[in-house]
């Protein structure tokens, strides 16, 4: 069996401000880290490959230091991994991201299984899995709670639908999303670190894709687009409460007093 | 199409120091230092600020061949998905039926609704008294229960028959699955959590959500395409109330057994044990960072106790597994609109505040003038909630005592 993880490199923090003047877009501090779903998605792969003897290959896209997130997953387990990058994908959406990806997946070839993190923490759409799935003409579940069982064939396993929770078998090649808290993440090795310290990541590029026309892909492929950046509206009629603990705890009494919260 | 190109005559004229400020410039350090020169590399997202912060020139929007345009006379109709379990509809179903119609209007487009299920009938009639100028069923044992599979099919279906312009679909569970897969079968765009929609003269649906895991909200349109797609999380816009009259019409909808294919088949279903979710609550009290130990959120649960309120909070309390998770508001947890809402030490991301800047009456407790959970707050209380916090609890309880009267003279609000 052939597993496949989809991670992406996010900012290491939410702190982006915009200037209200310029409208310019400040991000403090450079850092970046691996998207914190995605530690679920490893694991699953991780977890299915000491029960299987399944191969896990990692694949990101993204400028060249999204290779960070690719060694830290190498050194959680990971057996190869693989960089989709190219300056052609820039400023792609969902659609044209999950084209991409896709046409990636078909460069590797021969998955049976493809695990995603629930969402990202920057785009929070949790969309790309799914349109993944579409592109690759194969079946997903979105939102997967537990790995029940996995035979050569099919993977049965409890999906989060909301209100209610299912018990699903769905027939490989196919494509989940991993929850939250499906397993614990393990972390990173020093052993592994020192083991795959040279280990060599794969590059693909726009020309080595089953499509290599670049209209389909980045800016040009994407349906939509962004049309302007604002800093979010701030409430008028507000009322500042300042003073003595005291003070202000007498104050917001009275408020939900008045209020009849009380 | 437009992509950012880089003038190599006048990049090979700066000086080391002006080529690393500029590559500073750029937020998404898509900007990259290489041979004495600068590149653009592909985490560019189009933001443009380094033409409008770099030196003059230096940065070219490159125009390229201008992709080909769907003829958008021939779409008409603002649309909604109907979630349902059962014949029950999801009341975000019910709150888009109402932006639908508000968009609609501005155009003079009918309002549809897709019905996707079986034994719908009451259902659809049902619907007519929601705005909906037509409702479509598609009426078959096979979509008894929801499976992504069929469902995107038939919603694919529906769009190539009736071609609505714009398609809304609820952000429950089933809806973000749904939606990202019907938006690759018809190869379209698919914004996710809008906490805004508006429309324009010529039918674009305008756009709005918070992006790049920032402060920062974008206004994303879908020019070139249709239908132009949208997902809404529960409580962003307001149910419009039931009219005692129906109106509209119920159309059925045949779809092709070829296209029912599923390699999901469900096995069970467990109805979840309705817990009180924060999602419904009249009162939250909400935690974030500024509780420096889990112990501490005793005050928290003390305050919630005392105004009958559900406890809520932030990502990081999440993640550091002090909450459970069900009980998280923002983007990747769940949208509220309580009547009050009172914020403990949250500085308040914008994912957060879309999780519940629509609420009645926010009141904020943050050390912090600058939180940004301020500006969607009614009450902004600078001060410590550490200290704050014994006070209220202390006040909220000589309150309950029998036969306590207030001074009215005490209000100072």
């Amino acid at each position: 069996m052939r597993i496949l993880v989809c991670i992406k490199q996010v900012p290491g923090t939410a702190k982006v401000d915009i200037d209200e003047k310029t409208g310019v877009l400040k991000r403090s501090g450079v850092d970046s880290k691996m998207n914190p779903y995605d530690l679920y998605a490893i694991e699953t792969a991780l977890r299915l490959k000491e029960l299987t003897g399944a191969s896990v290959c990692a694949l990101s896209m993204g400028p060249s230091q999204a290779a960070d997130v690719l060694r830290e997953a190498l050194m959680m387990g990971v057996d190869e991994c693989a960089l989709l990058s190219d300056r052609a994908f820039a400023g792609a959406d969902v659609l044209a991201t999950s084209r991409a990806l896709s046409g990636a997946v078909q460069v590797l070839g021969g998955f049976d299984l493809i695990i995603c993190g629930k969402q990202t923490t920057d785009g929070d759409t949790a969309q790309v899995g799914p349109e993944m799935a579409e592109h690759l003409g194969i079946s997903h579940a979105s939102n997967v709670s537990e790995i029940i069982s996995c035979s050569e064939s099919s993977l049965r396993v409890d999906v989060n639908m909301g209100e209610s929770s299912e018990i699903q078998e769905i027939s490989m090649p196919c494509l989940i999303t991993a929850e939250k808290d499906i397993f614990v993440p393990r972390l990173p090795s020093y052993k592994r670190k020192l083991k795959t310290a040279g280990a060599d990541i794969r590059l693909i590029s726009l020309n080595d894709l089953p499509d290599s026309d670049p209209k389909g892909y980045g800016l040009s492929g994407s349906p939509t687009q962004v049309e302007r950046i604002f800093p979010p509206e701030s409430n008028s009629g507000q009322v500042m409460l300042r003073g003595d603990p005291e003070e202000l705890a007498e104050r917001i009494f009275n408020i939900l007093n008045v209020s009849k919260f009380i | 199409m437009a992509r950012l190109s880089v003038n190599l005559e006048i990049a090979k004229g700066m000086a080391y120091s002006e080529l690393t400020r500029v590559a500073k410039l750029c937020p998404f350090q898509a900007i990259e230092i290489s041979n004495g020169s600068l590149e653009v590399n592909s985490g560019c997202k189009m933001c443009k600020i380094c033409l409008k912060k770099g030196p003059p020139g230096l940065f070219e929007i490159i125009e390229s061949e201008a992709a080909s345009f769907v003829d958008k006379a021939s779409y008409k109709g603002v649309a909604v998905y109907i979630d349902h379990a059962e014949g029950d509809v999801h009341p975000v179903s019910l709150e888009l039926l109402g932006k639908a119609r508000e968009l609609a209007d501005k155009i003079g487009d009918p309002v549809y609704a897709l019905l996707i299920g079986r034994n719908l009938s009451a259902c659809a009639l049902e619907l007519l008294h929601y705005q909906a100028d037509e409702v479509f069923i598609y009426d078959r044992k096979e979509f008894e229960n929801f499976m992504v599979e069929p469902y995107a099919a038939a919603l694919a279906d529906f769009v190539r028959k009736i071609k609505p312009s714009s398609m809304l679909i609820g952000a429950t569970v089933s809806g973000r699955s749904l939606a990202p897969r019907a938006a690759a079968k018809l190869k379209t765009g698919l914004t996710a959590d809008c906490t805004k929609l508006d429309i324009k003269e010529n039918s674009d649906l305008v756009q709005i959500r918070p992006a790049f895991g920032g402060n920062i909200m974008a206004q994303i349109v879908t020019p070139r395409h249709r239908p132009q797609m949208a997902t809404v999380r529960y409580k962003i816009f307001s149910a419009p109330a039931r009219k005692d009259d129906p109106s509209g019409k119920v159309t059925e909808c045949f779809i092709d057994d070829s296209l029912l294919f599923s390699g999901v088949k469900i096995e069970q279903i467990r109805r979840k044990e309705r817990k009180p979710s924060i999602s419904d609550a009249e009162v939250i009290v909400a935690c974030g960072r500024g509780f420096k130990a889990q112990k501490d959120l005793k005050l928290a649960y003390q305050l919630a106790d005392l105004l009958g309120a559900e406890i809520a909070c932030t990502r990081p309390l999440i993640e550091a597994g002090w909450i459970d998770a069900s009980r998280q508001i923002g983007l990747s947890g769940r949208t509220v609109k309580p009547k009050l809402i009172i914020s403990l030490g949250i500085s308040g991301s914008v994912q957060f505040k879309a999780g519940m800047e629509n609420s009645e009456t926010i009141v904020s407790v943050n050390s912090d003038e600058s939180a940004p959970i301020f500006q969607v707050s009614r009450y902004a209380a600078v001060g410590d909630l550490y200290e704050i916090l014994p006070k209220l609890i202390r006040r909220l309880n000589e309150n309950k005592k029998p036969g306590f009267q207030l001074q009215p003279a005490s209000f100072t609000i």
